[in-house]
């Protein structure tokens, strides 16, 4: 008998492990590629030190960035899958032994007792969660950690529905403007657009996780992502905002139904270091890690 | 420009250096976020010493992930800079109150960080954001901590020895010239610019 438990466990841990320490593929490549299209001597520095701190980080498996983020998990659990309502207790104990094993910097504050220094809130809701039931009997877990200084330029606005598609895309705009240098650019940009106020943020940071350049299925969406993506490159706020280089690598957006009397917008904003590794564990306990 | 330079640096040094100049900086840097920054200026407002003394060094705005080895000594796993901006609210008491020579962090800060760093002479300097392991290869030496058990890991202060620590980007002068803001501006107009002419089609 195969010990299911410990193998989520042990592959969970790895996954904070694989997203603090490599980043995606797809992310590096699109690096290169804006340090190619960088004209200043400022913002070639800037490409050049994030691609040179990427490599050893891979090489040395230590974490890109000290701030190895708030710990969230994404969790697709098959209705087939053995083991469903234990899985949070052994996401959490993963995220305790990451925090030593990587390890990943003690970031879960207490209001009043502090830093409990292992990631673990005090409360039940650190590491967060997305849950989602699917069908078959396999488990799939991403782990995103995110940093603070993007979380912190991220923004909500709930808009008169009257302001329109036209409305969001300004509110968009504005957003990433004020973010300016603050969050690490260049950015990758999820958008969220309807649903309710918490809604829109949740499925904003949701359109992180689809593929860089990969559009919108909807292909009036995905217009507005081209669009986005063109006229927040128009800011002007380059690589770590000394004004020289891409200032956003892609912008996905998500697009839910709303309210009538509501037109809700989420942007969640990433850091250049967009991490997040995902893997897939069927009830045999064979696992799948996913392309990285 | 291109500046090799080492702790403690004199005020004239400092002068010399334009914001866009790259610093690279060999001697002591301290690391101090919110909370040893709130610290350091209660105690200071108190007339009470704080255990290290900032003159003429590098104020690193950091939260480091630190382990510690087998025999107990401290080493630095990452160490990259964290956002600047929170420490706006306060930076400039804390540069007239201690004297630290270069700020070092990322994303740079305001008008009145700069305007305290026009009186004191005192540089901002950012270092790649995210680049932690970069600036992790660049300490050489834990030299002390305090104040971990109270403030934790990422708060409390850490005080390296660096060797040419950077590269870092000036974006504060002793001259009252901000790079930061000088790009904000720039946005600000350009959003502007994307927002009138924005047209919907779909």
């Amino acid at each position: 008998m195969v010990n299911l438990e410990q193998i989520i466990e042990d592959t969970a841990t790895q996954l904070l492990r694989i997203a603090a320490t490599v980043l995606p593929t797809e992310v590096i490549q699109e690096l290169e590629k804006s340090n190619e299209k960088t004209k200043g001597e400022l913002g070639k520095s800037q490409f050049k030190a994030i691609l040179e701190n990427v490599k050893i980080a891979k090489e040395q498996s230590k974490p890109i960035c000290q701030d190895t983020g708030l710990v969230a998990f994404f969790v697709r659990i098959g209705d087939q899958f053995p083991i469903r309502s234990k899985i949070k207790e052994i996401l959490v104990n993963a995220t305790k032994r990451a925090t030593k094993e990587v390890p990943l910097r003690p970031n879960a504050v207490d209001m009043f007792e502090g830093n409990t220094k292992n990631n673990v809130g005090l409360r039940g809701y650190v590491p967060w969660f997305y849950f989602d039931l699917v069908e078959g009997d396999k488990l799939e877990i991403i782990a995103m950690p995110k940093g603070g200084g993007s979380s912190n330029v991220g923004k909500l606005k709930m808009l008169p529905p009257g302001k329109g598609l036209k409305g969001v895309m300004e509110f968009v705009i504005e957003a990433v403007s004020q973010a300016g240098s603050l969050g690490c650019p260049p950015y990758t940009v999820g958008v969220g657009i309807g649903g309710g106020e918490d809604m829109c943020m949740n499925i904003a940071k949701k359109a992180l996780l689809r593929p860089l350049h990969q559009r919108h299925p909807d292909e009036r969406i995905a217009k507005i992502e081209l669009k986005l993506l063109e006229e927040l490159n128009k800011l002007g706020i380059g690589a770590m905002g000394l004004g020289e280089g891409p200032t956003v690598l892609d912008v996905h957006i998500e697009l839910a139904a709303r309210h009538p009397a509501s037109l809700p917008v989420g942007v969640v904003i990433s850091c250049w270091a967009l991490r997040h590794a995902g893997a897939t564990i069927d009830a045999n306990g064979n696992v799948e890690w996913h392309p990285h | 420009m291109e500046y090799y330079l080492k702790t403690p640096i004199p005020k004239e040094k400092l002068e010399e250096i334009k914001i866009g100049d790259i610093i690279y900086l060999s001697g002591i840097i301290i690391t101090a976020r919110d909370e040893a920054h709130l610290k350091a200026l209660e105690l200071h407002k108190k007339g009470e010493k704080t255990p290290v003394d900032f003159e003429g060094v590098g104020l690193f705005h950091c939260g480091p992930v630190m382990k510690k080895d087998e025999e107990g000594n401290w080493l630095v796993v990452a160490a990259g800079p964290t956002t600047s901006a929170r420490m706006e609210i306060f930076e400039d008491e804390f540069i007239k109150a201690f004297h630290p020579a270069i700020i070092i962090g990322k994303g740079g800060m305001g008008d009145r960080t700069a305007k305290a760093c026009q009186e004191e002479k005192c540089l901002y300097a950012a270092f790649t954001g995210g680049a932690a392991l970069l600036a992790a290869n660049r300490i050489k030496r834990v030299k002390e901590v305090h104040w971990l058990e109270e403030l934790g890991m990422p708060e409390c202060l850490w005080v390296y020895e660096v060797e040419e620590f950077g590269p870092l980007t000036v974006t504060i002068d002793t001259h009252g010239n901000n790079l930061t803001e000088n790009v904000k501006h720039n946005v600000m107009k350009n959003k502007e610019k994307i927002i009138k002419n924005l047209k919907v089609e779909v």
